[in-house]
């Protein structure tokens, strides 16, 4: 009913498509990096009021009168063709910041979990929250350099990850590696939608 | 329609709220909710009264003339989100701009040419 009115402009924007694409990770783990390299790359500013997950997790003694809470964050945006366009959001991962993710997450084509193999246990949070909502995604593994170089096997054993998972190695400040990773879900996605059994209505 | 619910906030909230001021201090904007990457289109319909238009209004409205996603209208303005869209939601009460949800609404719906067409770009980048 609310866009009743105005089909004249719906119909222009009927085929311009847009798809999510959401990096998630710890802190300092590559995200806004990875953006970068393979897009171009956009400020966005989010001063959101508390929600009550927020109110509940935030330590707020002090300053009680704070009703909201200002969330910067980087999106990439990569024109693929006139009327299709990618979008990567670097989520921020502490879980204060869920009720991001929510918005971000919904009708979002998949999820990259960007990890540091020196610090694995804090992509922890965000593996839980996809592997909860059933939204698909792969793990990339940043390569920094001084970092011991895991084998794929030994991060999906320590990381509790299903067999069929991809694990990429990657280098964030590369265009080739980023899109290689992009690439990794797309595939994947599209494998997951091949299976006859899980999905329904694809 | 607007909503009842509006949010109110007083000086006391600090100056974090200071954006919120040109939306005479809602935080919720009325009718029915939208996705960041929803595309907004300008209707070309004509202003009944200008003088309830603010300059950030305008400013979204000249981006929106071409189908623009909430999100870049957000960036290209440097406002937050949060204001942006109860800007926006102005704009669609007024019959200015008509916003469009993205063709994959729901989770799971981006159907496989969509994802092949994906790939293909990737590829070709």
């Amino acid at each position: 009913m609310a866009y009743g009115h105005y089909d004249a402009a719906g119909m222009a924007a009927r085929r311009h498509r847009a798809i999510k694409i959401l990096l998630a990770g710890g802190f300092g783990v590559g995200k806004t990096t990875l953006v970068g390299a393979v897009s171009e790359i956009k400020p966005l500013r989010t001063e959101e009021p508390l929600t009550e997950r927020g109110a509940g997790t935030d330590s707020i003694a002090g300053v009680e009168r704070k009703t909201t809470t200002t969330v910067a964050m980087d999106f990439g945006r990569i024109t693929l063709r006139e009327d299709l366009v990618l979008y990567l959001f670097g989520t921020p991962g502490q879980e204060r910041f869920w009720f991001m993710w929510d918005e971000l997450a919904l009708g979002a084509l998949g999820a990259i979990v960007l990890a540091d193999t020196r610090r694995l246990a804090d992509c922890f949070p965000a593996i839980d929250y996809f592997e909860r909502r059933d939204i698909p995604f792969i793990i990339a593994l940043n390569c920094f350099e001084g970092a011991r170089r895991y084998a794929a096997d030994d991060v999906r054993v320590a990381l509790d990850l299903d067999p069929d998972l991809p694990i990429v190695m990657c280098d964030a400040r590369s265009k080739e590696s980023a899109k290689e990773v992009l690439i990794t879900l797309v595939e994947h996605v599209l494998s997951v939608a091949d299976e006859p059994v899980s999905r329904s209505g694809i | 329609m607007p909503s009842n619910d509006e949010q109110w906030l007083d000086a006391e909230a600090g100056p974090v709220v200071r954006p919120y001021a040109l939306t005479r201090g809602r935080t919720r904007h009325a009718g029915e909710a939208f996705d960041l990457v929803a595309t907004v289109t300008a209707t070309g319909g004509r202003v009944a009264d200008p003088g309830a238009l603010a300059p950030e209004h305008i400013s979204v409205l000249q981006l929106a003339r071409v189908p623009t996603t909430v999100v870049d209208i957000a960036s290209d303005v440097d406002l937050p989100l949060g204001v942006v869209r109860i800007l926006l939601a102005d704009l669609r009460e007024l019959g200015l701009v008509a916003i469009r949800a993205p063709v994959p609404a729901k989770p799971r719906q981006i159907d496989r040419n969509t994802l092949r067409e994906v790939l293909h770009g990737l590829r070709a980048l």
